[in-house]
């Protein structure tokens, strides 16, 4: 066990000295990422306000079809732009988000009292014509709308008799759980810092001891391989906790100033919950030092090594890319697996939710198990002649 | 003192050592000479116990590398082929780190440290980062770092590549002080004259066999030569692979 610390704190205190692995592992992410949250909510929240608040213009295509449309568009506040000539490339080459087009038939309809139709020509797979489309179709139903209530008031029908149902949203999120943006990669960014954090370190401490051709007299010391692989290991767990604890704080000093307020959101991350993100993200960290050891001991150079991290990194986006595509409610049945389970809970802590303690132990747990079995794994490799001489 | 019975280790189809057996007496240097590739590094590290031969006994002091292996680790000092410094350390922290794997307490190890910076001549750079250090100065790190322990077996391989004379002549001092105070030293090498200034007995080796052995003396008389390296010539049948 001795030769456990031996390595391990001399593997902690060869990498402190070398700039370029604090950089990378140490302060990269706890710098990188609030930076680029901020960013992104700052980016995400002025240009919503601006297009929600911009005034709307909008050709309109046969305009003389239905004139009291057009001035009801203009007292709204639309502005009515001359009517192009091919109305769908302007949309398709994205020169307009959205363009009205009024088809001669619609007088007729009108007259005849048959619903008349409308086009509203747009892109939905454009974003950032989301905006604009939902304010003219909002417009033309409120037209469509005043026009029906006048009808049946001529008719002599109360209007009240269109509305059988009126629909009223009883609001129960916290305002924790507005947070959309910080929920959802709040967890991804933990989960790749736990990576990344070890990332120099695995590499240093096996690939790189192979390219400086110092392992073949390391393991000449009377020290079990097995010991001093797990001093590696830990060395590359120390840094992935090092720079978590280092991100967690960084977020904990930036979140004032995220713009959160503007999308009427508050989000506090207590001492109580950031401790509790360690402790569930803790066991990630161990896994993580273990797969990235494995992998770059079987690489043969520094080089070869990066290349399979940078696949690496990959894994922690998966649990993200489902949930965001296919979201779940936490169970207790989808703790043990690594990664998921953390996703979720972080999700749960930072909603400010009281988690309960079974769902901590089978997370913790399920992702010990798997840790433990790349650690056993990997206190192998030293003995394989094919993996300590790859020159041979 | 190493005795090394029929050992056998093979790559695949390629048979690096084919029933090698020789022996190392203490207070003896004792040379393996051949060409590249005859499987002098093979039988080295079936000797400080990181290969497992396929075959054949070894025994250091009485000692089985194959089952007594951390115990033979402690007895053994090796520069290997490989001598990779951590270059983010200094000298001084190099050897420490080996001596404190070997478990050697604090004031030991800086006592040995002291005098193996004076015995090898380190005083001007023991504290100096290793990034940057010449061949000759990294050498004698790796050789620090192998004797910090005191082992009574030393094997060195190649100990002499890329050195300029200075150093070489310097080392080979060395080496001789270490057969004076009665340890037995392996070392092995292609360069004949490594072998003729420093080994007292010699082991000629091709094509993972041992070709012959003996004395200086014993190898020229024994192949009709006036030198050791046309007895070498002769003894191990081709010029393949040799560097005077």
């Amino acid at each position: 066990m001795r030769g456990i610390l031996v390595v391990l704190k001399k593997e902690i205190r060869e990498n402190l000295r070398d700039r370029k692995a604090v950089f990378n592992s140490l302060l990269l992410a706890p710098i990188l990422f609030p930076v680029l949250l901020i960013g992104m909510t700052w980016l995400g929240t002025s240009a919503q306000t601006e297009r929600a608040e911009r005034v709307l213009e909008v050709p309109v295509v046969g305009a003389e079809q239905a004139p009291n449309l057009t001035r009801y568009l203009e007292q709204q506040g639309m502005v009515v732009k001359p009517a192009p000539e091919d109305p769908e490339a302007l949309v398709r080459s994205q020169k307009e988000p959205v363009i009205i087009r009024i088809p001669e038939t619609f007088g007729e309809q009108w007259r005849a009292g048959r619903p008349a139709e409308i086009e509203v020509i747009i892109d939905p797979s454009r974003p950032e014509s989301d905006i604009p489309t939902s304010r003219v179709k909002r417009l033309l139903r409120g037209y469509s709308l005043e026009i029906g209530m006048l009808r049946l008031q001529m008719r002599g029908v109360s209007p009240n008799v269109m509305s059988p149902l009126l629909i009223r949203d009883v609001d129960l999120s916290t305002p924790q759980s507005r947070g959309m943006l910080i929920m959802l990669f709040l967890p991804y960014i933990l989960m790749i810092t736990a990576f990344m954090g070890g990332m120099h370190l695995a590499i240093d401490t096996t690939a790189g001891e192979k390219e400086r051709r110092s392992l073949e007299p390391l393991l000449i010391n009377p020290v079990p391989r097995w010991q001093i692989m797990m001093g590696k290991l830990l060395a590359t767990g120390v840094f992935g906790m090092a720079s978590l604890v280092l991100t967690l704080l960084a977020f904990r000093i930036t979140l004032p100033y995220l713009p959160l307020a503007a999308l009427g959101v508050d989000l506090g991350l207590g001492v109580a919950a950031m401790v509790g993100i360690l402790l569930v993200v803790a066991p990630v960290a161990l896994m993580a030092a273990a797969l990235l050891t494995v992998l770059a001991t079987y690489a043969k150079s520094f080089r070869e090594a990066q290349s399979y991290m940078g696949l690496v990194v990959l894994i922690p986006m998966i649990p993200t890319l489902m949930f965001m595509s296919n979201p779940v409610k936490p169970e207790a049945s989808m703790m043990p697996i690594p990664l998921f389970s953390q996703n979720l809970l972080i999700g749960e802590l930072v909603r400010g939710e009281a988690v309960p303690l079974q769902w901590l132990l089978y997370s913790a747990g399920g992702t010990l198990l798997l840790a433990f079995a790349l650690m056993a794994f990997a206190a192998t490799l030293f003995s394989r002649p094919r993996v300590v001489f790859s020159d041979s | 003192m190493i005795e090394v019975k029929n050992l056998h280790k093979s790559f695949g189809k390629v048979k690096a050592v084919n029933g090698m057996t020789f022996e190392a007496r203490d207070g003896e240097i004792t040379g393996l000479l051949g060409p590249n590739g005859a499987g002098k590094t093979t039988t080295l590290r079936m000797l400080y116990s990181l290969l497992p031969p396929d075959e054949g006994d070894i025994r250091i002091d009485g000692l089985d590398p194959t089952k007594d292996a951390m115990a033979i680790k402690t007895t053994l000092g090796v520069v290997p082929d490989s001598r990779g410094l951590y270059n983010r350390l200094t000298a001084r922290e190099n050897i420490q780190y080996f001596g404190e794997l070997h478990n050697l307490s604090k004031p030991t190890m800086e006592e040995r440290i002291e005098s193996l910076a004076t015995t090898l001549d380190m005083g001007e750079f023991i504290d100096r980062k290793t990034e940057g250090f010449s061949q000759g100065q990294r050498v004698k790190v790796a050789i620090a770092r192998a004797m910090v322990h005191q082992p009574q077996t030393v094997l060195m391989d190649e100990p002499t590549n890329g050195l300029d004379v200075m150093s070489t002549r310097a080392l080979r001092e060395y080496i001789r002080s270490l057969k004076e105070n009665g340890q037995s030293v392996v070392l092995s090498t292609h360069i004949m004259q490594e072998v003729a200034a420093l080994c007292d007995r010699i082991v000629i080796i091709a094509k993972g066999k041992v070709a012959a052995m003996g004395t200086v003396d014993e190898l020229i008389s024994r192949s009709g030569c006036d030198t050791i390296e046309d007895a070498f010539v002769q003894l191990i049948g081709s010029e393949e692979g040799l560097m005077a």
